[in-house]
C-alpha cells in the first residue's frame, strides 16, 4: 500500500470517527442540558425524512416529479403499505416489488 | 485492547439475544448496503487505488458518501490530502447530529463500548438503534448488532466488488437502493404521533428536498435537522408555556 493513500484513509478514518463521537465525549463530560434534550427528540423525526425524501424526489440529484421517476412513484406505494401494515419485511417486499414491476414491465 | 474490550463488554453486560436481535432488523437494510459496497469497491479500482487500498478504506472509514466522494476526487487526480480529508469532515458534519441523539443513551457505557458503537456509527445503524429505543428502551447489545452487521456487510460487499465487481452490470442498476428510503418508511411513521413531529416531519422533507437541489454534498441533511429539530423545539415550548 503507497504511504500517501494509506495516510490519506487514515485522516479520512480520524475525522470520521471525530464527527461521530464528538458529542457523546461531549456529554460524557457535562450531561446534558434540559433544553437540549427537548431539542435532541426531534432529531430522528427530522433525519428519517431528510434520508427518505429526496431518495425519492431526486433519485439523479434533481427535483424529478414525474411517472419516469420510479423511486418517487414506488415510494408512493411504499409509504401506503408503510402506514397500513408499520412491517418492514412486508414494505420491502411490497416497495421493491413495485420498483422491479415498473423497471421491467414498463 | 482486546483483551481489555472484551473485559469491559462483559462489565457492561452485553447480551446475546438482543445483539441478534439487532443483527437481524439490520437485515433488511443490507439489501440496500451490500450494492453501494461492491459499487464502491468497482469505483476504487476505477479510481487507480489498489483493492488493499480500497477494502482497508472500507475497514477504517466507514462511511459510504464519503469514500464515493474521497475515491471520486482521487479518480479525478485531486489527491491532496487536506482537501478531501476536509471534505470528508464536512460530508459526516451530519453523524454529529445522531451522536448528539444517542448520546444522552449512550452515555451510561463503558469508554471502550462508547468508541466502538461511535466508530461502527452509520446512518443505517441510527435509524435502526433509535426506532428500537422507542419500543424497548436503549440497549448497547443491539446497538452493536446493528452496527456490526452493517460494518461487516460493507467490508464483504467492498471486497466482493474489488474481487468480482467488474464482472457484474453495476449494481446500482437494478434499484436496489430503493430499499433504504423504504426501510426508513417504516421506522418513520410510528413517531408521527401528534402535530409537533408532524410539523418537524414536513419542514425536514421540504428543506432536505430544496437543500438537496441547491447546496453541496450532504449539507441538505444538516440543513434539514436543525431547522425542523429547532422547530420542533419551539412549538413544544409554546406548547408548555401556555399550559
Amino acid at each position: 500500500m503507497r504511504s500517501e493513500i494509506f495516510m490519506l484513509i487514515i485522516g479520512m478514518a480520524l475525522v470520521t470517527f471525530a464527527t461521530r463521537f464528538s458529542c457523546v465525549a461531549l456529554f460524557r463530560q457535562m450531561g446534558i442540558p434540559n433544553w437540549l434534550e427537548r431539542w435532541l427528540k426531534h432529531i430522528p423525526t427530522a433525519i428519517l425524512t431528510a434520508l427518505i425524501v429526496p431518495a425519492l424526489v431526486l433519485p439523479k440529484g434533481q427535483i424529478d416529479i414525474s411517472f419516469h421517476n420510479h423511486y418517487l412513484l414506488a415510494g408512493i406505494v411504499a409509504a401506503v403499505v408503510a402506514y397500513k401494515s408499520r412491517n418492514i419485511l412486508v414494505t420491502l417486499t411490497t416497495g421493491m416489488g413495485t420498483m422491479l414491476a415498473l423497471r421491467w414491465f414498463i | 485492547m482486546d483483551n481489555s474490550r472484551a473485559v469491559s463488554i462483559t462489565n457492561c453486560s452485553l447480551t446475546i439475544p438482543e445483539f441478534w436481535q439487532g443483527v437481524k432488523n439490520a437485515g433488511p437494510i443490507l439489501v440496500g448496503v451490500v450494492p453501494f459496497g461492491i459499487t464502491c469497491g468497482v469505483m476504487g479500482l476505477t479510481a487507480g487505488l489498489t483493492s488493499l487500498e480500497t477494502v482497508m478504506m472500507s475497514l477504517l472509514v466507514f462511511a459510504g458518501a464519503s469514500q464515493f466522494i474521497g475515491i471520486t476526487m482521487l479518480g479525478a487526480g485531486i489527491t491532496g490530502w487536506g482537501i478531501i480529508v476536509f471534505t470528508t469532515l464536512l460530508v459526516n458534519l451530519r453523524h454529529m447530529l445522531m451522536g448528539a441523539s444517542l448520546a444522552p443513551h449512550m452515555v451510561k457505557q463503558p469508554f471502550s463500548l462508547q468508541a466502538l458503537l461511535a466508530f461502527l456509527l452509520t446512518d443505517e445503524a441510527y435509524a435502526i438503534t433509535i426506532s428500537r429505543i422507542d419500543k424497548t428502551g436503549y440497549n448497547p447489545s443491539y446497538q452493536l448488532g446493528a452496527s456490526l452487521s452493517l460494518y461487516v456487510s460493507w467490508f464483504l460487499s467492498t471486497l466482493a466488488g474489488v474481487l468480482v465487481g467488474s464482472y457484474i452490470d453495476d449494481p446500482l442498476a437494478w434499484g436496489l437502493d430503493f430499499a433504504m428510503p423504504v426501510t426508513f418508511l417504516v421506522l418513520l411513521f410510528p413517531r408521527l404521533t401528534d402535530r409537533t413531529s408532524l410539523a418537524v416531519c414536513i419542514v425536514a422533507g421540504i428543506i432536505a428536498i430544496v437543500g438537496a437541489t441547491y447546496l453541496p454534498g450532504k449539507w441538505y441533511m444538516i440543513a434539514a435537522c436543525l431547522v425542523a429539530t429547532i422547530i420542533g423545539g419551539l412549538m413544544e415550548g409554546g406548547k408548555e408555556d401556555a399550559q
